[in-house]
């Protein structure tokens, strides 16, 4: 009887495996798309050799402005005034307040993570954003006091997006609720209010909060500019927060909504217990997305004579003994807001994979 | 369940859910109506002590202030505060068209990009998406404005192509179209040709659906539209000449100008709004399930109808939503004009105007409805698109 013995497979042909492989199936499949590889990598050819030899190699990192020899990037003018880049006008002698809120920050953020204590979780809410406002503006427990003209640079940039966030989200959740209503008179206002705030640009709320709303009060309630700007933005905010989060309502089954009421749940029981927690879950990713524009919308304070890390660039530039370092100064702060918005549309695309798996 | 077995209060006139909506919402309507009482109140109490006029009759003054670009008949001693609204207005718009359409054609290659089976051409595209989304517009404003047109050279040393397109750091000059008398003719056979069209696409489909039977449309609609004006224009003598840019002095006579304004506001709002567009296009096109491409191929479709009548319907439907609403985002930030003084409505009302005339309420108010206008015109629009696309017969 004939005995057969098992053969190894044979190993595929080098022609269907390997990088060679790879890359006439991605990149030289035909002749369309040699010819379109080729364009890119000449497209490629030309962009970055010139790009990085202007950020890297042949930038200037550190000396005096008249011994600059080469002919890149001068970043020794981001090195002396990353001062004002970040913190603006904000005296020298008091940067540790800001960087404490910052440390402060991260704390909280952690602590938010493991604090398992709701009551502990919500006094940690509340005392936060009064101990950040106490230790950048001053005023209390011996503090001097920092007037918010003199707030600016990144410091502002991320204080009025921070204060974006954080207000508008309350109100946002209300107006969305307001607007799934059945109640005639207050769906109609939180539609209005929704509709009237997202057919208009930010820039004309801006206006009217710095021209308009100091007229609406009486003459002893004076509004600092930055306060003003501040109810601009969160009104805004607010409407696209409501938005997002009506959507993510709309996506909670019906089932739902009447399981809490036959528990016997109050409206506002059953909206918080039980609603709210699923229906913000699903939106997280939208929400995140609703932040990086709000973070991207902060530099148009700029316009209504706030100083961002945006107008940082011009206001660095009219320095007599700085001028034409514009380019440094707009590629400094693109880097910087390139970096924060891709890593939050990142972390929203993980989440979002994280719940895809999950159903 | 017995209603003595409940306590007493539970019958009570607080506990009927209806009562309690109608409490509630006269509640919330006495507290909006009092805060608008009050702030109108004390609008009218600081108007009259800061002594500002209120009312519209404003835009009948005469402005008095020069403007770079208006696309009416403008001048500064005579125009008053309205001509200024409408150059405004008309700034607005021309920006946002000429915006939304580099956009869509941009948005469109790069959608297309990011599916291609190339790839580098792929990650090509993911690569401008993720680059351009995440800058804010104001500050790419700013950058084209401030640093790429500002390091144009001056007009003596601009840059020209075949000596009749011109771009210097006072903008782009281009040759001028000067119409004489006769070139109306070319206007109504355009026109003409348009409608005809219109009744052949008509026609065509009629018969496609009774016959199965396919016409060339667009070659024969794009033949009728370009061939119809041309002969009308040879015909009738060519009256269309142009007028080119010429150096004369320090500077450029005659021809178009483009505003570096304009342009700085164009490349960045067309990027912009481009990375968001070539997403809705590619999840539109990713969003037709591949079963009904393998359908159409295994019923022997070819490449181009397969694309044509089975993915690009199915995607239009998905993709023609959010790019919409794009346009309108692209609108909306056209109003960032402001930053860099492109005279549309935004940085002419409320600003000049403004700090000329100090109405604010009226003047932010006007500028205000002018948005929602377009908003409330394009959100119709969307809906008579969702209506018409919205799939039949289910």
């Amino acid at each position: 009887m004939a005995t057969y013995a098992v053969k190894e497979a044979k190993p595929a042909p080098s022609t269907s495996k390997g990088v060679l492989f790879w890359l006439r199936e991605n990149l030289f499949s035909d002749i369309k798309n040699s010819l379109l590889t080729l364009a890119g990598l000449y497209f490629l050819y030309t962009i970055i050799p010139p790009l990085l030899n202007w950020m890297i190699f042949d930038a200037t990192w550190s000396g005096a402005q008249d011994e600059v020899v080469k002919e890149g990037a001068r970043w020794i003018f981001i090195v002396e005034k990353l001062d004002q880049f970040i913190y603006g006008f904000y005296p020298e002698s008091l940067h540790w307040r800001p960087n404490l809120v910052a440390l402060i920050c991260i704390a909280f953020l952690l602590s938010m993570k493991f604090v398992k204590n709701l009551n502990l979780k919500i006094a940690l809410i509340l005392a936060f954003p009064v101990v950040c406002f106490i230790l950048i503006s001053g005023g209390w427990f011996g503090l001097e006091i920092v007037e918010t003209e003199k707030w600016g640079g990144l410091m502002l940039t991320v204080l009025v997006a921070a204060v974006g966030i954080i207000a508008s989200f309350p109100i946002g959740i209300i107006l969305a609720l307001g607007r799934q209503s059945h109640m005639p008179i207050v769906k109609t206002l939180c539609v209005g209010f929704i509709e009237f705030v997202r057919g208009v640009p930010l820039i004309t709320i801006l206006f009217m909060a710095s021209v308009v709303l100091p007229l609406f009060f009486s003459d002893g309630i004076d509004f600092d500019k930055l306060l003003r700007a501040l109810i601009g933005i969160t009104l805004f905010q607010a409407a696209y927060i409501a938005e997002v989060v009506r959507g993510g309502l709309q996506a909670i089954p019906r089932g739902q909504y009447e399981a809490s009421e036959s528990l016997g749940l109050s409206y506002w029981q059953g909206m918080i217990l039980v609603i709210l927690p699923q229906a913000l879950k699903i939106s997280i990713p939208n929400l995140v997305g609703s932040f990086i524009s709000l973070f991207k919308d902060t530099t148009l304070v700029l316009i209504i004579g706030l100083f961002d890390i945006l107008a940082m660039v011009t206001l660095t530039n009219s320095d007599t003994n700085w001028l034409g370092y514009e380019v440094e100064g707009y590629v400094f702060v693109t880097i910087i807001y390139w970096v924060i918005c891709f890593t939050m549309s990142q972390y929203s695309k993980a989440i979002e994979r994280k719940f895809n798996t999950e159903h | 369940m017995n209603s003595s077995q409940l306590p007493p209060s539970a019958n009570g006139f607080l506990n009927n859910p209806q009562n309690r909506a109608v409490i509630f919402q006269v509640l919330a309507l006495m507290f909006v109506v009092f805060l608008a009482y009050y702030f109108a109140s004390n609008m009218f109490d600081n108007v009259e002590k800061r002594g500002i006029t209120t009312g519209f009759s404003f835009l009948d003054d005469v402005a008095g202030f020069g403007i770079s670009q208006t696309l009416i008949e403008y001048d500064d001693a005579g125009s008053t505060y309205y001509d200024v609204f409408i150059v405004g207005l008309l700034n607005t718009l021309l920006v946002s068209v000429i915006g939304i359409f580099f956009a869509s054609v941009l948005g469109l290659l790069i959608g297309v990009g990011r599916l291609s089976s190339n790839y580098l051409i792929s990650r090509l595209s993911l690569v401008y998406i993720e680059t351009f989304r995440n800058i804010p517009i104001l500050l790419q404003i700013l950058f084209w404005y401030n640093v790429v047109l500002a390091a144009l050279p001056s007009p003596r040393k601009s840059f020209s192509y075949l000596d009749s397109v011109f771009l210097n750091n006072r903008g782009l000059l281009l040759p001028e179209p000067i119409f004489e008398s006769g070139s109306s003719a070319i206007l109504i056979a355009l026109i003409l040709a348009v409608t005809g069209v219109c009744f052949l696409a008509r026609w065509s489909k009629k018969r496609h659906d009774l016959s199965g039977e396919e016409f060339p449309l667009i070659k024969v609609s794009i033949a009728i539209i370009v061939l119809a004006p041309v002969v009308v224009y040879f015909i009738s003598g060519q009256p269309i000449s142009a007028e080119y840019p010429h150096l004369k002095g320090f500077n450029f006579k005659g021809g178009l100008t483009i505003i570096p304004e304009l342009l700085a506001l164009v490349f960045a709002l067309s990027i912009y709004t481009a990375t968001y567009i070539a997403e809705a296009v590619r999840a539109g096109i990713e969003a037709v399930p591949n079963g009904q491409k393998e359908a159409a191929k295994s019923l022997g479709l070819k490449d181009h109808i397969i694309l044509t009548k089975v993915v690009l319907p199915q995607a239009l439907r998905v993709i023609i939503p959010p790019v919409i609403n794009q346009y309108l985002n692209l609108v909306k930030n056209s109003s960032l004009a402001t930053a860099i003084g492109y005279p549309e409505i935004v940085t002419l009302f409320s600003g000049t105007t403004l700090n000329q005339v100090g109405q604010a309420i009226e003047i932010i108010l006007m500028t205000m409805a002018v948005y929602l206008t377009f908003s409330i015109v394009i959100s119709l629009m969307l809906n008579w698109v969702n209506a018409k696309m919205a799939i039949k017969g289910r």
